[in-house]
């Protein structure tokens, strides 16, 4: 190719990428982006005195950008995730930089279809929920296809099918679904108008791994099957599921071929003023994975709720937490609101509200088969009986305005824990505690406050007891400081006596907030929405950006 | 091949945030699927406020801090209703663990608000919300024009400054 030809060829490329570049971008400036960044980075001490460490990279860090771009009936985004390396007590999977999540969704009249990574749940997600909780690194995000299709008014039809995310990588097997939900009063006209509404629902999603075990003829597709449905008649609300697995071999269940099944159900009744929840749920042998020899939060298909009261104090909710037992649980809660009307007798001038929870988990009963040669059936459960006891929580909180200026929150709850099982530690005891928190607010003006949490925690149990002293001054909209101790003040160890204090501070401004912590971070369980992660105990300086745009 | 397709789309966004910063691009609130409390679907493209501001506010019932912005505003809210006719929709994103619990909290505190649940944060998603809380105001014309991420005490102050101008139909910047 002589010089003048190739020369013609790069200026027509050049002006038709021009005009092509123009007609794109009239194209997409009528789209709009969003989307969010968050940053995260700790520089760690070593301090002997809580046993933290010091990484050898001294420095840790996690990032993450989101990108969403929409123009009409269609949807493209990426996330681009880096870890330099995962801060301590995150997955150590999460190494390196990298874009871990793409995907592009169109929809043409009652046709939706995502390529690319998606998130879905199906009813309450027994049987299949791709989701993330960014903060603990939980995300088994599908990787493949997903189709929507709305049949006819009320008919909802989902298929998907794909690989879970592991990380920076996909598990073995693949996941395939599909899910139906049917609004009876939508599809019905005679319905359309009538106060009771029904939902119902069904799933069936199975997986494929091959087997390569020299011990075990395994079955290489495994299927759940699920069942749900919803009735509302104003006040009251009833959400029942039930979902069942074929025999699905795995490291969770000492690969035994026993079936597996899940029970949910959640009931409420409210009205101005009053709310009730009585819920129950049985599980046994649900742990549902796209890869049978994985463990931890690693791959896992299905979503277990578990059935007990989400706490936000620090000494309740990382001391002492429950997360759902994949291999066999039941589980009982009642939860209740009632709010005391202005003017009566305890309500006073400014009202007043209680809550209260109880809540209660335990293991299935199970009767060991002696079958490990033969049938490996495992065990065999008599479905009404009660185990041993995980977890038990009663508690009750108190709202209360005192004045224009001071308004408190007290909380009473008294825990069991089978800190056996769910941390998996041999041979320890049950940890018994009584936790009493008072959390006061004082307001000097609209925009000043200063809000106070004081806590203790008795036990004779673990570490023993524990008290928390927060004090954290906001200066609305933009500012706030925070200085807290944490004091294990009982241990029977007098060296482990030790003080957690942690300064910190913070600037809000519109999606964009900046903050600032120093100190010590004691180990312990952390979790959001349902999911924990242990956390070791750390001192340092601690910097987080988050921005939402 | 996935390198490929991850730079291609990286190209994309990287141009289409290159036309958005060139030109203004509608900012409307996304249209995606989340629950009604009895359990039925509903399209947050169908938000609307007859031309009155929206207060969008995303929340959970574990979360403390939503739980002191939304019971600080709901003893103001029906003198905020008054003067600027604004509404709040509070976007619950429990799973199923909490969902349960939502109906009861809301009837149990009284609030009035429109209330709606995103079980597995598609809506979340849709808007970049990392954290909550989180609010969002849109003005008369459907755009979202603020946002706020997180909850100090008095912060119902500064929104409600705002949603003051949005009701005169001043402009208030992003």
């Amino acid at each position: 190719m002589n010089l003048k030809t190739f020369s013609l060829i790069l200026l027509s490329i050049c002006g038709l990428t021009q005009v092509f570049a123009q007609n794109f971008e009239q194209k997409m400036s009528q789209g709009q982006i969003r989307g969010n960044f968050q940053f995260d980075m700790q520089y760690y001490r070593e301090d002997s005195i809580i046993g933290a460490q010091q990484p050898n990279e001294q420095v840790l860090s996690n990032g993450f950008l989101n990108l969403v771009y929409t123009n009409g009936n269609f949807t493209t985004g990426f996330r681009y995730e880096s870890y330099q390396n995962a801060l301590l007590g995150f997955p150590e999977g999460y190494r390196g930089n990298g874009i871990t999540y793409r995907f592009a969704t169109y929809q043409k009249e009652k046709l939706t279809v995502t390529a690319g990574n998606f998130y879905e749940q199906f009813g309450n997600g027994l049987s299949f929920r791709a989701y993330e909780e960014r903060g603990l690194g939980y995300d088994n995000a599908m990787d493949g296809i997903r189709i929507k299709y709305e049949l006819m008014d009320g008919v909802t039809l989902t298929g998907i099918t794909g690989k879970q995310r592991l990380f920076f990588d996909f598990g073995e097997g693949i996941v395939r679904g599909f899910d139906a939900s049917v609004s009876l009063n939508s599809l019905v006209p005679k319905l359309k108008e009538n106060k009771t509404k029904i939902i119902f629902g069904g799933s069936a999603v199975s997986k494929y791994q091959p087997d390569q075990d020299s011990r075990y003829i395994l079955p290489e597709n495994v299927s759940t099957v699920a069942g749900r449905v919803n009735v509302n008649r104003g006040k009251v609300n009833i959400n029942a599921e039930y979902a069942f697995k074929s025999n699905d071999p795995s490291s969770d269940n000492g690969f035994i071929y026993r079936s597996g099944e899940a029970m949910f159900l959640q009931t409420s009744y409210s009205q101005k003023g009053f709310g009730l929840v009585l819920a129950a749920k049985r599980n046994d042998n649900m742990s549902f994975r796209s890869d049978r020899n994985e463990a931890q939060q690693n791959l896992l298909i299905n979503f277990l709720p578990a059935l007990t009261k989400q706490h936000t104090y620090n000494l309740l909710a990382t001391l002492y937490p429950y997360a759902t037992q994949l291999n066999g649980e039941i589980a009982f809660q009642a939860d209740l609101i009632y709010k005391f009307k202005k003017g009566s007798l305890l309500g006073g001038k400014r009202g007043m509200d209680i809550q209260m929870n109880y809540s209660t988990a335990n293991n299935i009963d199970t009767t060991s088969l002696n079958d490990e040669n033969t049938l490996r059936q495992g065990y065999s459960s008599d479905f009404f009986k009660i185990g041993e006891v995980y977890f038990k929580d009663f508690n009750f909180q108190i709202n209360k305005k005192f004045s224009k200026k001071v308004k408190g929150r007290f909380t009473y709850a008294n825990l069991v824990y089978n800190q056996e099982i769910i941390e998996g530690k041999p041979g320890v005891p049950n940890v018994y505690a009584n936790i009493g928190i008072a959390d006061v607010t004082y307001k000097f003006t609209t925009r000043k406050s200063l809000r106070t949490e004081t806590q203790i925690l008795f036990t004779d149990q673990d570490q023993g007891d524990w008290a928390t002293l927060l004090l954290e001054y906001s200066y609305s909209p933009h500012w706030f400081i925070a200085i807290m101790d944490q004091y294990n003040y009982g241990n029977k160890d007098s060296e482990k006596q030790v003080h957690y204090y942690n300064v910190s501070a913070g600037y809000n401004n519109k999606g964009n907030r900046i903050s600032m912590s120093y100190g010590r971070q004691r180990a312990g369980i952390f979790c959001v929405g349902g999911v924990c992660r242990v956390v070791p105990a750390s001192n340092g300086l601690y910097l987080s950006v988050t921005s939402s745009f | 091949m996935k390198n490929s397709i991850n730079k291609l789309l990286f190209f994309i966004s990287l141009l289409s945030s290159v036309s958005l910063i060139a030109q203004e691009g509608s900012n409307t609130v996304p249209a995606v699927n989340v629950q009604k409390l009895d359990g039925s679907a509903f399209s947050t493209g169908d938000l609307e406020n007859d031309g009155s501001p929206i207060i969008i506010n995303f929340w959970a019932t574990w979360c403390s801090p939503c739980k002191r912005e939304l019971n600080n505003i709901a003893e103001m809210y029906e003198e905020w209703q008054d003067e600027t006719g604004v509404k709040i929709v509070a976007i619950s994103i429990d799973d199923a663990r909490n969902m349960a619990k939502v109906a009861p909290y809301v009837n149990g505190k009284a609030w009035e608000y429109e209330v709606y649940i995103d079980p597995n944060g598609d809506f979340k998603r849709a808007l970049g919300v990392n954290n909550v809380p989180h609010t969002f105001l849109v003005d008369s014309k459907g755009s979202i024009v603020w946002q706020h991420n997180s909850y100090s005490e008095g912060d119902e102050y500064e929104l409600f400054e705002l949603v003051q101008k949005l009701a005169n139909g001043e402009s208030i910047e992003d």
